[in-house]
């Protein structure tokens, strides 16, 4: 039965992949190149609404801002959907940079995928932006020249939410972890904040990924354990589910979503929610910029605000049209490092982020705000969440340059 | 404090109660599967998405008409046994005398184009659903807190379950039902309306899977990913208890709701593949299922 089942699922797959990727954007135009950005993500699955169409929308839009001032080349935007397969999402670029022409893949979240992704944007000097994968790797132990990590990654997110919650007192700590890279990794930097501001880690449930959708069991060892922190190391649906399980069992514990984006908010109602801590690098009602952004896009995407992954396709594609801009499109298309290098060469500014810098690993520098999500009285409207709580700047939110393990990087 | 096997008395009791709770959710959904394979040998692969669409329905019924969850616990099953018996008349119904596979490979198909809709119209964050009014709160136990709304759906599972077996066991419509595969011609024969009665069959099957789904609904979000999620491990649950067992799937999905718990407790990581391991053996040792007829 498995087995069909895999054939089967591999089948669709092939079907699905066809037919998202004959999504396009006409911009055609006779004689001049053509830059290709394909935007790569889980349009059908669990992810979906933290990135899927919305990703694409949002890159459309910075293409659509930045059109006027193309310099002697058009570009075109084209959408696939990657599954959370590493081997869908391998596949598919592989193709698009060998056969379709595709200049930057963009987005691709789910850390294994991503992991993936890289690998082949590496081996064929290929340009990759990511956005929506948590792994600190991808400018650590598996950089490239030729890749940028924009909007968030574990370390980032370790750090402010776990470095606040114990400077607040929560000293004790146990998590509710998804069994996986992504959430073993986000377990591992946040036991090294917590220890290192000597706080303790009392335990660990490790549960399986996909497939868990009661996590009483684990509230309850959690509990049992006498921590004063929930940490939960997990995404998605599994972090709604986790807290939804939380208040039924009135658990007495401060949980710490370590991985949390305005659209799960949204899906937990603030009745749940409120009180939570979580960390974005992005939030609609930041300042006029992220306002004046968010009302642009707002129409095309009315159901799913922009959250921090949607802002950074936007804001890197502006970035990375800057950067062809400066060496032209016949060296963009030479090699994907010639584009990075550009990147890297010059500051970023964009309504979402407002200024920054991407350094020499890829990592793209900005601020990250630590949030607490607002009693249902506070809040006076539609998608109004968020109060600042605290604000990390940029030269401290990330790992340090030296601590990456960058091959290219000389310490 | 009281110990067993080295673990407190306490956790280990609190732990089997949360193992009893998912196992009345295993329970009741094998007990729809159970029910369509015994009497219209239908792999019903849809099951989880059927479930799902329950939940669906019961938040739509909520947030577009008003409808709360006790009309829902009624309406929600209708509406999609309904569709249930549509799907039964246009498409499965063809497939009677072709083998399983067939069936299988069909009812797959409807769940894969049923949860893209769902996913298509609602989402994939999952929407939240309240508890109702009547059944918020929880008691402490002393060893734990117990939630109101979860001791209601072991209770209310577990009812549905029995009522479901007593109809098929001891009832002359049940007997009529059981007759009707074992020799349909001959059932024909006596003036019974056999299709109508395997339609009407696979309309109630489909419902008890929906009213699972309304049942999880105030539990888990309303996520159209959430049938694909059981489906596998209820289809494990059939197969332990015997293919087309009833009360091998009720006793079966409580039993292993409960190993499950305790792996759950001991050794996390395991958690997902208790079932599978123990399906392997139950079939190396009783290939027919701890309460199937060998054939």
């Amino acid at each position: 039965m498995e087995l069909s089942r895999r054939a089967l699922l591999g089948t669709t797959a092939a079907v699905a992949t066809a037919a998202a990727t004959g999504a396009t954007t006409p911009a055609r135009a006779q004689g001049k190149p053509v830059i290709k950005i394909g935007v790569l993500n889980d349009a059908s699955g669990p992810y979906r609404d933290t990135g899927g169409k919305s990703s694409f929308i949002c890159t459309q839009q910075a293409v659509e801002e930045f059109a006027s001032h193309l310099n002697g080349y058009t570009v075109e935007v084209i959408y696939g959907d990657h599954q959370n397969k590493p081997d869908v999402g391998a596949g598919l670029a592989r193709q698009w940079y060998d056969r379709d022409g595709v200049d930057m893949i963009l987005d691709v979240p789910t850390s294994s995928v991503a992991l993936a992704v890289a690998g082949v944007a590496k081996e064929k000097n290929k340009c990759h932006v990511n956005i929506g994968a948590a792994t600190a790797d991808l400018t650590g132990k598996a950089c490239a020249p030729s890749i940028v990590h924009w909007s968030y990654d574990t370390y980032m997110l370790a750090k402010s939410t776990g470095g606040a919650t114990v400077k607040a007192g929560g000293d004790t700590w146990f998590f509710i972890t998804a069994d996986y890279a992504f959430g073993q990794q986000l377990q591992r930097d946040t036991t090294s904040f917590v220890t290192a501001a000597h706080g303790k880690v009392l335990g660990a449930a490790p549960y399986p990924f996909p497939s868990t959708t009661d996590f009483s069991s684990f509230l309850l060892q959690a509990q049992g354990s006498g921590a004063k922190v929930l940490g939960l190391c997990n995404a998605g649906g599994d972090t709604v589910n986790s807290i939804k399980q939380a208040k039924e069992f009135g658990l007495e514990m401060k949980i710490a979503a370590m991985l949390m984006f305005i659209t799960d908010v949204n899906a937990l109602g603030l009745e749940t929610a409120q009180g939570l801590r979580l960390t974005e690098s992005f939030y609609w009602d930041l300042n006029d910029g992220t306002r004046a952004f968010t009302n642009r896009v707002k129409p095309k995407t009315p159901d799913n605000w922009p959250n921090m992954i949607h802002a950074g396709c936007y804001a890197s594609t502006l970035h990375f049209l800057k950067a062809i801009n400066k060496i032209g499109p016949t060296a963009a298309k030479a090699a994907g490092s010639n584009i990075v290098d550009a990147m890297k060469s010059i500051p970023t500014e964009d309504d979402c982020f407002g200024k920054g810098s991407i350094r020499q690993d890829g990592l793209a520098l900005f601020p990250s705000y630590l949030f607490e999500v607002k009693k249902p009285s506070e809040s006076k409207g539609k998608w109004d969440y968020y109060k600042t709580v605290v604000t990390t700047p940029a030269a401290e939110a990330w790992r340090p340059l030296s601590e990456g393990g960058c091959y290219f990087i000389k310490s | 404090m009281l110990s067993i096997l080295g673990y407190n008395a306490g956790p280990l009791l609190a732990q089997s109660i949360l193992g009893l709770i998912n196992g009345a959710f295993y329970a009741l959904l094998s007990l729809g599967l159970a029910v369509i394979f015994g009497l219209l040998n239908i792999i019903n692969f849809a099951h989880g998405a059927l479930y799902m669409l329950g939940a669906v329905v019961s938040w739509v019924l909520l947030n577009h008409l008003g409808l709360g969850y006790w009309p829902s616990l009624l309406l929600a099953p209708l509406i999609v046994g309904a569709f249930g018996i549509v799907l039964e008349r246009l498409f499965i119904s063809k497939l009677y005398k072709l083998d399983h596979l067939y069936g299988l490979l069909l009812t797959f198909g409807i769940a894969l184009i049923v949860e893209g809709l769902a996913r298509n119209e609602f989402g994939s964050s999952g929407m939240s659903y309240a508890v109702p009014e009547a059944l918020r709160g929880a008691t402490r136990l002393g060893f734990m807190i117990m939630p109101t709304y979860r001791l209601w759906v072991v209770v209310a599972s577990f009812v549905t379950c029995i009522a479901t077996w007593f109809v098929l066991e001891k009832t002359s419509l049940g007997a009529t039902l059981r007759a009707a595969t074992e020799n349909a011609a001959l059932v024909q024969a006596f003036g019974v309306n056999v299709p109508r009665l395997i339609t009407l069959t696979y309309g109630a099957g489909v419902a008890l899977a929906a009213l699972a789904g309304v049942m999880a609904a105030p539990v888990y979000s309303v996520n159209p990913g959430m049938g694909s999620n059981v489906i596998i491990v209820v289809f494990a649950v059939v197969v332990i208890g015997g293919m087309g067992s009833i009360l091998g799937s009720i006793l079966t999905g409580f039993g292993l709701g409960l190993i499950e718990g305790f792996t759950k407790f001991v050794y996390p990581q395991g958690s997902g593949v208790v079932v599978f391991v123990l399906m392997v053996i139950v079939l190396l040792l009783r290939p027919a299922g701890l309460f199937g007829k060998a054939a």
